[in-house]
């Protein structure tokens, strides 16, 4: 069975169609990225996935293990898996970086029916993880994303990913805002978690990204539709030609 | 449904069936006859064997009264009370003379039970735990003046306090047995003319707590009080007086729950704290009374006047309250900074949800030479309630090198609700400086689908958030309430969880 099934998928914001019947299979330990212009509906897939609230599917299904996404509630489909890395990770005052990820991962593996870390078990984690992403204890006593750098915002969502464990990671515009070497330890860290159990949909404008974090499947879209499948050379290609061929095809 | 409108939908659904506290007690109480008269005041005095000269104090009161006018400056409505259709006085039917907890109607004992306050369990530890350590927070002990309705039916760890030369006891009782601390500080920051309500209470106040600590003593023990309003249409009319002398600290908490009802409740209390040299006063409060069902009918009317004197030099009063409930609030703890070099802190939070109206904050009244204030004030409003911050800050003329620093932050959740400031600042001289910060926000939705997308339930998301925006203040809280706070806010905000 697939990890994920996305089947002719229709999604409207406020009367208008964005996705206008989309599919997409991804199996366990595949690494696809997602590439196309502005507009051609890339962040409502994510969002869609996730369960962001402010979007109605008029038809099409997905299905996560063969269960439907569509009827869960956003906490529930993090606890079944489901991670979406924010191309703008929000701030939140006042609530500590690390009582916010400790929070965050005990309603997860209560609604699962696991035990609750332990505070030893959960320190001990965080800082194997946080030392590997090159995050200092300092910033994890922070407020959420408060105050952080661009890189160490994308470092905090890469340090969540490992921390829960998902099955499956959507890196939303991972690249945006990030320098050459903010870049690099970011995909490191995901390059990391690649694993055969996990599989990863990545999300971006560039093909630079795709340098870092090398994809077995690429598909470009356009206005709503995957116009194009193939593997990580169609990348190239498009590095090299521009969307513009698929305008017209879509 | 978008996220917002999810969080305005749950934020209805909070009911008065809701109300975690919303139980009444069944206990024989005697109470006055209904209504405000000159009998009633004696009546009252009569009832608590007063001396001459309060029931002269109060007749005093009373007769001022009758000229006032009800004050329609706040930003609050509601319909016009009816204070001759109100029972001033009710008091639990005194079985016997009571010497320990065992001997307290086991109904009252049940109340504070369900109200999470183990009366017994702190009793029990008294016999056991002889020894206070003041390193170890965890070892410190909170001495239990319960008020049930309008009298006071247990005081505990009377006995370690007069070791410690405190006198910490129902007032009714320090009015008899200390008449020249009462006489001399009794409406000395609180005139009897000061306000209308506070008028009205200087009449008919039932009873209320008395602290006096004596020079250089640090009491040791947090002192608190829990209130509860049980019986109907029974207005209560608390008075709290609490003096520290010279080098004296006292850390003062008061906590109150309230059963739900269907007719409002008036509820007018009056504190008043007296800093002299050098001493310092804390005086937190978690307020939770009932706030009325979905439709905004019920709950209780909180017209309290706080008021805190810094007299003597180097002096420090502090205030913070955590205010949850109540249909309408009218609430200014203030601090008059009397003696140079002395300080007022106000820390804040105030919440506000259904059709509750809040119209909060703090006067600071500079008079002496380099006095300081610092007030942080975090209004939240949510369903259709509206929540008003209204401060003062003022500096005398001969206040110089006075300084204040207010910030006021308030957070919306959902479209029908309002959050209002209102600063007054007023300086006389000019070497004041004064600074005010104020900021609105609303929850983002963008902000609770980022915490849900990582697992927390919708309400967890926002119990998070807001306790996130009023960190500041929690901090403030003594150990022993933070965790209560926290818990109430979560409470007030999410309702319907079970």
């Amino acid at each position: 069975m697939a990890l994920l099934e996305v089947k002719d998928l229709k999604v409207r914001v406020e009367e208008r169609e964005i996705l206008h019947g989309l599919t997409l299979t991804v199996n366990e330990g595949e690494v696809h990225a997602i590439m196309g212009p502005n507009g051609s509906g890339k962040s409502t897939l994510s969002h869609v996935i996730a369960g962001k609230p402010g979007y109605e599917v008029t038809d099409g299904q997905i299905l996560f293990r063969g269960e439907d996404l569509l009827e869960m509630e956003p906490e529930e489909r993090a606890a079944k898996g489901v991670f979406l890395a924010f191309q703008y990770p929000v701030e939140i005052p006042g609530v500590a970086t690390m009582n916010f990820l400790r929070t965050a991962l005990n309603a997860q593996r209560k609604a699962r029916g696991e035990d609750e870390y332990s505070t030893p078990d959960f320190l001990k984690k965080v800082r194997e993880v946080s030392k590997s992403l090159n995050i200092p204890q300092d910033m994890l006593k922070r407020g959420v994303n408060v105050g952080f750098s661009g890189g160490e915002k994308k470092r905090n969502e890469v340090l969540q990913m490992a921390l829960f464990e998902p099955s499956l990671c959507i890196l939303d515009e991972m690249d945006s805002g990030l320098d050459i070497d903010a870049l690099r330890i970011a995909a490191d860290g995901v390059n990391a978690l690649r694993s055969p159990g996990r599989a990863m949909i990545v999300i971006t404008h560039y093909q630079r990204l795709l340098n870092y974090i090398v994809p077995d499947f690429v598909h470009v879209m356009s206005k709503g539709r995957v116009v194009k499948s193939g593997d990580k050379e169609l990348a190239l290609e498009l590095e090299a030609s521009g969307y513009a061929q698929f305008e017209d095809a879509a | 449904m978008p996220a917002v409108q999810e969080t305005v939908e749950r934020v209805k659904r909070i009911d008065v069936d809701q109300y975690r506290y919303g139980f009444e007690t069944l206990i024989d109480s005697e109470k006055a006859p209904k209504g405000l008269s000159e009998e009633i005041v004696k009546f009252i005095s009569q009832k608590k064997n007063e001396p001459a000269w309060m029931l002269q104090w109060r007749l005093e009161a009373y007769r001022r009264w009758l000229t006032m006018q009800e004050p329609t400056w706040a930003r609050v409505n509601y319909p016009k009370i009816d204070f001759q259709d109100i029972h001033y006085y009710a008091a639990p039917k005194p079985k016997k003379t009571v010497t320990s907890l065992d001997e307290i109607d086991p109904e009252i004992l049940k109340t504070y039970e369900k109200l999470g306050i183990p009366l017994r369990e702190v009793a029990m530890l008294e016999g056991i735990e002889p020894k206070v350590s003041e390193d170890d927070p965890a070892k410190r002990k909170i001495a239990v003046d319960a008020v049930f309705d309008s009298v006071s039916v247990a005081t505990t760890f009377k006995a370690e306090l007069k070791k410690a030369g405190v006198i910490f006891m129902p007032i009714s009782e320090a009015i008899r047995e200390h008449p020249e601390l009462v006489q001399k500080y009794l409406g000395s920051v609180v005139p009897t003319s000061d306000n209308f309500y506070a008028t009205l209470n200087s009449a008919v106040f039932s009873d209320g707590s008395f602290v006096y600590v004596p020079p250089g003593v640090r009491c040791p023990m947090e002192l608190s009080t829990y209130f509860r309003i049980n019986e109907r249409n029974t207005g209560q009319f608390e008075r709290t007086l609490i003096i520290a002398d010279k080098g004296a600290y006292v850390s003062y908490l008061e906590g109150c729950t309230a059963p739900q009802r269907d007719e409002n409740q008036l509820h007018a209390a009056v504190v008043e704290l007296v800093a002299l040299d050098d001493a310092e006063i804390k005086y937190s409060t978690v307020q939770n009374w009932y706030p009325g069902n979905s439709e905004g009918k019920g709950g209780i009317y909180n017209f309290v006047t706080k008021r805190g004197d810094c007299r003597g030099a180097n002096s420090k009063i502090s205030w913070t309250q955590v205010e949850t409930g109540s249909a309408i609030t009218w609430k200014y703890p203030s601090c008059i900074l009397r003696g140079d070099n002395s300080r007022g802190e106000f820390y804040s939070i105030a919440i506000s949800n259904g059709f509750q109206q809040v119209d909060s904050g703090t006067k600071m009244i500079h008079l002496g030479k380099n006095t300081s204030s610092r007030i942080i004030s975090k209004g939240i409003a949510a369903g259709k309630s509206q929540n008003t911050y209204r401060g003062l800050v003022t500096a005398h003329r001969k206040a110089t090198g006075a300084r204040n620093f207010t910030a006021c932050d308030s957070l919306l959740i959902g479209d029908k609700c309002g959050a209002h400031t209102v600063p007054y600042i007023e300086a006389k001289n000019s070497s004041a400086t004064f600074e005010h910060e104020a900021t609105t926000s609303k929850i983002s939705e963008d902000v609770l689908f980022y915490c849900v997308q990582r697992g927390l339930s919708q309400e967890e998301a926002v119990g998070l958030v807001v306790n996130g925006f009023v960190k500041d203040v929690l901090q403030q809280l003594p150990m022993e309430f933070a965790v209560e706070a926290q818990k109430l806010i979560s409470i007030s905000l999410e309702g319907s969880v079970g």
